[in-house]
């Protein structure tokens, strides 16, 4: 009986603790950034309301520029994203191609994106293996070429960065929406009715997904508008985006400047919310454009030409992503590769016998957070999918906005506000910091990974097991947990993922203590080496690689002799 | 051994009365509830194994012999549920499914011991080990209900356990699971569509209708 009650303390407490974890860093981080934008900050003399950091800040020159830059590139790549997934899902989802892309989503997604912007980075570049592929024989080149690629004014090669990471994301994020709006239903009258695929798509299915993908897609504005590692990599830098201007702020040596930096913080928020506030506008715009159109009976509307951008516009993308990841391989064993080489020859270890002693220590820091924060995630996120399943009362829209609230507000904003809350309150930064911090991003994409499942664990497993007289915990360990093994183990390997890619938080609140091979790969990206940055890069994929691998054989090992939890099975 | 008693039993959802109930199931009967899909069932059944969804109300107690079981919970019941699947466990061989239910008397060995008279009783001894996934339908369906016997109910619930099962097994079945259930002397429930579910029953049938 006591146990009893302990089960349903702990399952009473964890959603809580959940909450906590997910709002409570990123409220107290804004607040904390907040004030020493007005001035007050008493650890750094900072006891009066003032609008100098504000007036600092407008002064600097170009910040418009950043300002805009960081707009433009955040809504357009997101715009770009939206309708790539769209049309595909429209053209193909009644294809195996369809079957095909949804295979590789899981590793694309799991690819940190530091790791994809230097792959692109290398891949684009004046020297990079696309100039070299068509050099000299269609450009006549047999130097590299003198333009600003990636790093362009307009951010292109940025948007490209970001584009390639996001409709993995929102293609994963469709899958689970796909099936609640009952999508191939409706395709399927729409279709008998006429329509062809992608018009019955956009007429019949879209009204019902977009709703479900709204708070993805603003999780995408929100990222793409405040990032900072790949607008590092490979954003312009005269001027760079705000979100990096601020970090550089932050650690500039005099300690005045964080006024100014706590200012910038709140103008990207600002900024952010501008640009899910422009967002929101068009998504009214368009619903209300094409309520009419939605109705005119028009069975077509040019579906063969959108099917086949489509088709082209993901092969690219999926294509730019492989040969990025490649690239980043060959690099890694260059030894001498002089312009207009295709390839590197003769390979070399030496790169890697040269850096290995420097790659221990970040790796087992890496390792360490990672798991960490991916135990601490997974508990919660068990805890709080069992107290509903226990309620047997789905989430409340709040709760599934403050799921979202890590994602929407900017990181720059809050983190920064807790590195300045960590220095007035005295906790001193590193791992134990760091792994909160890793947490917080972590959290919700293990929920997100492993809700669906549990909440499609039949209910009569636990009914009948309790009827043969089991108790919660006995429940709990004994059928649910190894039910649910495989979800679970797939939502772990998705959170070491995320945890793994984390720059900002590692750099902020490790305060330069935690390194990891992302922190590594990312410094090391603005330097000249390329063939070390490769190898960074290349363990930033390496890890989660094996996570997922370990996700698949744990599983298949573990169930080798029942059939009927074989992964891939159904 | 006890019998059941439905003392008044009422079951709303909402302002919507769905069903009510009063009746005693002696030991060893099998009293068969019929109805229209909707009329609440399983619903019934879920009251009195002690799932009831937080979505419906209801009244009245639940008594086997003097000790009232409505107020405890589902796993102190010592009601056995039958599915119209056999949901053995996955994860465990045909053993460790039958030893998952089992009261934990004894020692291992005498455990063991049980288990393997309870499969040779059947005719299975030889599937111990064997992954539930690869036995027929027949063999899942006895070897779910082995579980719950193992498990030392004392009252058993039948959710239309036959319904998924083929016609020429269907029968069979029926007659070995209300044989046990009489060698047993348990009070049973089942809630059936089938008419001959309920012939082969041969015990009391009670019908209920869409109540306002």
């Amino acid at each position: 009986m006591s146990t009893a009650v302990a089960y349903r303390l702990v399952v009473g407490v964890l959603p809580w603790l959940t909450i906590a974890l997910l709002s409570v860093p990123v409220v107290a981080g804004v607040l904390g950034a907040l004030a020493p934008a007005f001035g007050w900050l008493p650890v750094l003399g900072g006891e009066r309301l003032t609008l100098v950091p504000w007036r600092q800040l407008f002064a600097v020159p170009g910040l418009v520029d950043m300002a805009r830059l960081s707009l433009v590139t955040g809504l357009a790549s997101a715009a770009l994203s939206l309708g790539l997934v769209v049309l595909f899902l429209g053209s193909f989802l009644h294809t195996p191609l369809y079957r095909r892309v949804q295979r590789w989503l899981s590793p694309l997604l799991a690819v940190p994106h530091a790791a994809a912007a230097i792959g692109l980075a290398f891949l684009l570049a004046p020297s990079g293996w696309v100039a070299r592929g068509l050099s000299p024989w269609v450009t006549g080149w047999q130097y590299p070429p003198d333009f600003a690629f990636p790093g362009d004014a307009w951010g292109l090669s940025l948007i490209l960065g970001l584009v390639i990471k996001e409709v993995p994301f929102l293609l994963l994020m469709s899958l689970a929406a796909l099936v609640q709006c009952q999508a191939r239903e409706r395709l399927t009258v729409a279709r008998t009715l006429g329509y062809r695929p992608l018009t019955a798509f956009l007429k019949g299915v879209m009204p019902g997904l977009y709703p479900l993908l709204r708070l993805p897609l603003y999780a995408v504005v929100a990222f793409a508008t405040s990032t900072v590692d790949v607008a590092m990599i490979l954003g312009p830098t005269t001027p760079p985006p705000l979100a990096v201007s601020v970090v550089g702020w932050l650690n500039d040596p005099a300690l005045s400047m964080r006024f100014m930096a706590s200012a910038g913080a709140m103008l990207q928020l600002l900024l952010t919310l501008t640009a899910l506030l422009i967002w929101w506008t068009l998504e009214r715009l368009v619903a209300r454009v094409s309520r009419g159109w939605c109705r005119d009976g028009r069975r077509q509307c040019g579906d063969r030409w959108l099917a086949g951008i489509a088709w082209l516009a993901m092969r690219t993308v999926l294509g730019l992503m492989m040969a990025a990841l490649a690239g980043l391989a060959l690099w890694s064993v260059a030894g001498y590769w002089p312009f207009p080489a295709f390839l590197p020859w003769p390979p070399t270890a030496h790169n890697w016998l040269n850096a290995a002693d420097d790659l221990v220590a970040p790796v087992w820091q890496t390792l360490g957070v990672a798991l960490a924060a991916t135990l601490v995630s997974v508990v919660l996120v068990l805890g709080a999918l069992e107290a509903e399943t226990q309620r047997r009362r789905p989430m409340r829209p709040w709760a599934q906005l403050i799921l979202y609230l890590p994602l929407l507000v900017p990181s720059v904003a809050f983190l920064f506000g807790l590195v300045m809350m960590q220095a007035q309150v005295g906790v001193r930064p590193g791992l134990g910091a760091v792994i909160i911090g890793h947490a917080v991003f972590v959290l919700p994409y293990v929920f997100l990974s492993l809700a669906e499942s549990h909440r499609r664990l039949d209910p009569r497993w636990s009914q009948q097991a309790r009827s043969l007289g089991a108790g919660p915990w006995r429940v709990f360990w004994h059928v649910r947990l190894p039910l649910l093994l495989t979800p679970v183990l797939t939502a772990a390997a998705v959170g070491f993922a995320v945890s793994v890619g984390q720059y900002l938080p590692t750099i902020l609140l490790g305060a330069g203590r935690v390194v990891t091979v992302t922190t590594e790969a990312v410094s090391l990206a603005s330097g000249g080496d390329r063939r070390l940055t490769a190898i960074y890069a290349l363990l930033q994929l390496l890890l989660p690689a094996i996570g997922f691998m370990l996700a698949m054989l744990v599983p298949r090992y573990v169930f080798r002799r029942r059939r009927d939890l074989l992964p891939g099975t159904d | 051994m006890a019998s059941l008693r439905l003392d008044d039993i009422v079951i709303h959802q909402g302002q919507h009365r769905l069903l009510s109930l009063d009746t005693t199931v002696a030991p060893g009967e099998v009293l068969t509830v019929m109805g229209p899909s909707g009329v609440g069932k399983s619903t019934l059944l879920a009251f009195i194994a002690g799932f009831l969804s937080p979505t419906f109300q209801a009244q009245g107690r639940v008594l086997l012999d003097e000790t009232r079981i409505d107020t405890l919970p589902a796993e102190q019941r010592h009601v056995g549920l039958l599915f119209q699947d056999p949901l053995l466990f996955p994860h465990l061989d045909v053993a460790g499914n039958l030893a998952f239910g089992m009261v934990r008397e004894g020692t291992r060995r005498q455990r063991r011991e049980r288990i393997h008279e309870a499969l040779a009783s059947v005719g299975l001894e030889a599937f111990a080990g064997r992954d539930p996934a690869t036995l027929s339908g027949g063999q899942k369906a006895r070897v779910a209900l082995l579980r719950v016997l193992l498990s030392q109910p004392r009252a058993i619930l039948l959710d239309e356990p036959f319904s998924k099962l083929d016609a020429e097994r269907r029968g069979e079945i029926r007659h070995w699971v209300f044989e046990r259930v009489r060698e047993h002397r348990l009070p049973t429930l089942m809630v059936t569509h089938d008419e001959a579910d309920a012939q082969a029953a041969g015990g009391r049938i009670i019908t209920l209708d869409a109540e306002q």
